[in-house]
């Protein structure tokens, strides 16, 4: 491979006006569309502001979208993107820009405090230990792989397009609670917190999430239709609702 | 200049497995605390530890206990370890591991349902919770989740730049905001260090970009001694291929699950050489070697699971003898496991999940049907900044650290998972006796004329005009690393080496960053030249004064042990003109209980 041209999305602050500059770097075999975004910053732009990190997909810092598609830069082959027309890289569009591809995900820390936090059952064994059988560990392993790069919250319409951060809480802290909920020693109950507080009702099942996770967690399926499930067996169950009525 | 300010009674800086769990103990020990990350939160390098964690429970092999491990620990670090230390270490890890659990980490289990153990380089039996290959993400995710509840204050995306002092003793912190450049003034009355290593001093690393050494640094600017610091642990398997990827860590559970190493001529080479240490440990032939991955206990281990700085100079010999792979490796082989059990792709894929994953994507390789190129990577340093061994402090009052910027526990090698035991048990220290301290002792006062000139200094690579850019003398300096101070040393190259540090720390005194203060990498890069430049000369001087080979150093002209040497560690400190000061003092003496106990397990 030889020269390629990028289009790089350039902002200085949060309120100033961003826009496309174009840059054209040499791309070698093997590199990674992160690497190309640091030869461009070594080479042509030193004050390119990029947020990385272990640079092998174990961290997720450098989410962006590449070629508007929400990507971890350092997991995206360069041999794998059309040559044909420039690369475009832009900042996660679902959170406001610090600057250049460096946006503010704070918001995300934030809403994990207000999930209730884990809650072991007592100890099984005298000496303060647990026994659980491996299929229940690998139950939630599956959840427990995320990385917390935000790509599933970058691509959620719920909060890109109709930017409803305060009533729903995005794929991401599904995922967490499917963790919590379906962790085996766990013993708190948040179902009323996903229904009433994070929203999980917006939800409406696109799988957008689930196409954009680099951990191939299958979002949608394993972890928000089961949550939406047990609210729903929760709050909806006719029997149920009869119970609370008379026992209120 | 006004800058914003904070007050904590412990200032807790760096947040991977070691800085949380002490920011978690000192606030349960009432103690107001404040973190400082480089990262945001989660991300540190503790996220990419893959193996697992040390931890003599004894679950899968009864036989083991903390005598076991200690001596392993101490046999692996070439009797340079504080022996004291590597005790600790030994005794409370398996507490640590079942805290952990208690917050929610899940590891893999056992049959009966208890903590799985997995083999690893010089552990004598299966010692490693681990969860796949993926543990340090189990672990950082399960800190930070907890830590989050625990009234802690978190300082994302900061980097400190000083220490500052009160009449000797520690006083807090002067940091900037990497996203948008602005100072905070911490006030505090312990600072514990958990910055982690120095591998970004080196060109091929598995380290991320925060590994400039910078809690090596602070500690050394304020008058604490480093020591060990000859010793840099060079990973025998790192990815070579793509360049891109060179140095990304291939863990050694590969090997603990039956990986072995080949050259080009297809010979499994590591049987050529056993050093006598562990000729009694090591399996006869590749079938003994099998045995022993799948769980036998009568069978010992394969040569492939020798210490990690014996496997990686056997790697380079292969290389150099031109054995190597095309790309300047050696083969790491799991998929052979095929002739041994039925479902090998299925089993290389749950167990090396991350690993499978890796190179799938980043090389386009599937390691359950083809050999891995691999070779050696920077991956960790043994040495750091000294400290007690119950409580981690070091040589300047109030001023703790803890995981891999603190030295002792390691000696002259690590054995892999001895480090994410490391971070919970000396964390958990440090965390504790930097709460205490914090409550024995009185308020501490910032002096503004020394926080003033501290910014001032940190401004100065923005205001500079014309100077050079900071990343030619980045990249200058890792050249020269790990050209002349990396896994084969020898003295006239070390001493070039001393001399382009002296050169390059002149060139980066005049360097400058254009731009503004906002998320500026060109500012930031200047500023980790300091601490780099610092952990560099200190290698460097180290080495060239032990003049032997042991552990992770090798010196060409010295290629034997010297039992003087076995004897000394080498301490760095600034001297009163801020030049490096470096001496020989004696090793930490063993206790006649630990001595005794040495002698029995052998």
């Amino acid at each position: 491979m030889a020269a390629t041209r990028f289009r790089i999305w350039r902002q200085d602050g949060a309120e100033g006006e961003g826009g496309y500059r174009d840059y054209t770097t040499d791309v070698t075999e093997g590199m990674v569309v992160l690497d190309a975004v640091h030869q461009i910053q070594a080479e042509s732009a030193n004050d390119l502001a990029v947020r990385w990190n272990c640079k092998a997909g174990k961290c997720g810092s450098c989410s962006a979208e590449v070629n508007g598609n929400p990507r971890l830069m350092c997991m995206t082959r360069m041999s794998d993107l059309p040559t044909d027309r420039p690369v475009t890289v832009e900042p996660m569009r679902a959170f406001p820009v610090i600057r250049d591809l460096v946006c503010d995900v704070s918001w995300n820390y934030e809403v994990k405090k207000k999930i209730e936090p884990f809650k072991p059952r007592s100890p099984d064994a005298e000496d303060g230990t647990w026994r659980i059988a491996q299929e229940d560990v690998e139950r939630v392993q599956e959840f427990r792989k995320c990385i917390e790069c935000f790509l599933c919250q970058d691509v959620c319409h719920v909060l890109r397009d109709h930017h409803l951060h305060e009533e729903f809480v995005g794929p991401r802290f599904f995922v967490y609670n499917a963790a919590l909920e379906m962790h085996p020693l766990d013993t708190r109950d948040r179902l009323a917190s996903l229904k009433r507080d994070e929203g999980i009702g917006y939800c409406n099942i696109t799988k957008c999430c689930t196409k954009v996770c680099p951990e191939h967690i299958t979002i949608t399926d394993n972890a928000i239709i089961p949550l939406k499930e047990r609210v729903v067996s929760e709050f909806y169950d006719p029997l149920k609702k009869l119970f609370r009525v008379f026992s209120a | 200049m006004e800058q914003t300010r904070y007050e904590y009674d412990v200032l807790v800086v760096g947040a991977g497995g070691a800085g949380l769990r002490a920011a978690i103990e000192a606030s349960a020990a009432g103690a107001s605390c404040g973190v400082i990350c480089k990262s945001l939160l989660g991300k540190a390098h503790t996220v990419m530890a893959e193996g697992g964690m040390a931890a003599a429970i004894g679950n899968v092999d009864e036989r083991d206990d903390w005598k076991v491990h200690l001596t392993d620990t101490l046999r692996g670090g070439q009797y340079l370890s504080n022996p004291r230390m590597a005790e600790i270490h030994a005794r409370e890890a398996p507490a640590r591991a079942l805290e952990l659990e208690a917050w929610g980490a899940l590891f893999d289990r056992t049959k009966d349902g208890r903590i799985l153990q997995r083999n690893f380089g010089g552990h004598r039996y299966p010692r490693l919770a681990h969860v796949g290959d993926r543990t340090g993400l189990e672990m950082i995710r399960t800190l930070q989740d907890h830590g989050i509840h625990r009234g802690i204050d978190f300082h994302m995306e900061y980097t400190v730049f000083r220490l500052l002092l009160d009449d000797g003793r520690v006083a807090g912190a002067l940091a900037y905001d990497r996203e948008r450049g602005r100072f905070r003034v911490y006030r505090a009355k312990s600072v514990v260090l958990a910055t982690g290593g120095i591998g970004r001093a080196f060109k091929i690393t598995s380290n991320s970009w925060e590994y400039t050494g910078d809690g090596h640094a602070l500690a050394y600017d304020a008058g604490a001694d480093l020591i060990d610091m000859e010793f840099v642990q060079f990973h025998p398997t790192g990815m070579v291929w793509p360049p891109s990827v060179r140095g990304i860590l291939v863990t050694e559970g590969v090997r603990g699950e039956g990986g072995i190493l080949l050259n080009s001529d297809g010979e499994r080479f590591m049987f050529d050489d056993i050093p006598p240490l562990y000729k009694d440990q090591t399996a006869d032939s590749a079938e003994e070697g099998w045995r022993y991955v799948v769980g036998d206990r009568d069978a010992r281990r394969p040569p492939e699971l020798l210490t990690r700085d014996h496997v990686a100079r056997c790697i380079v010999d292969q290389i150099k003898a031109g054995k190597g792979s095309p790309h300047g490796g050696v083969y790491l082989d799991i998929a052979w496991i095929k002739e041994k059990i039925g479902n090998s792709e299925e089993h290389i894929r749950k167990k090396l999940p991350s690993m499978y994953h890796q190179f799938k994507e980043l090389a386009g390789l599937d390691i359950t049907k083809e050999r891995m190129e691999v070779g050696p990577t920077t991956h960790y340093v043994m040495g750091g900044v000294r400290v007690d061994a119950e409580s981690q402090m070091s040589s300047v009052p109030g001023l703790f650290a803890a995981g891999e910027c603190a030295a002792g526990l390691h000696g002259a090698n690590r054995l892999g998972g001895n480090s994410l035991s490391d971070l919970l048990v000396f964390g958990k220290r440090a965390g504790e006796y930097a709460a205490a301290f914090a409550g024995e002792q009185g308020d501490v006062r910032l002096d503004e004329a020394s926080v003033d000139a501290a910014v001032r200094e940190a401004l100065a690579p923005l205001e500079r005009e014309g100077g050079e850019g900071p990343y030619q003398i980045q990249y200058a300096l890792q050249d020269l690393m790990q050209e002349k101070v990396g896994i084969v040393r020898i003295e006239s190259e070390l001493e070039e080496a001393i001399e382009e540090i002296g050169r390059l720390s002149d060139r980066a005194r005049t360097a400058s960053a254009p731009g503004n203060r906002e998320y500026n990498p060109g500012w930031h890069a200047a500023l980790d030249l300091h601490p780099l430049l610092v952990v560099s000369e200190a290698v460097a001087r180290a080495g060239l004064m032990r003049r032997e080979s042991r552990g992770a150093q090798f010196r060409d002209d010295y290629p034997r042990k010297d039992e003087r040497f076995g004897k000394v560690i080498i301490r760095v400190a600034r001297g009163v003109d801020g030049e490096m000061v470096v001496e020989e003092i004696p090793v930490e003496p063993m206790s006649d209980e630990l001595t005794k106990l040495v002698e029995e397990m052998g």
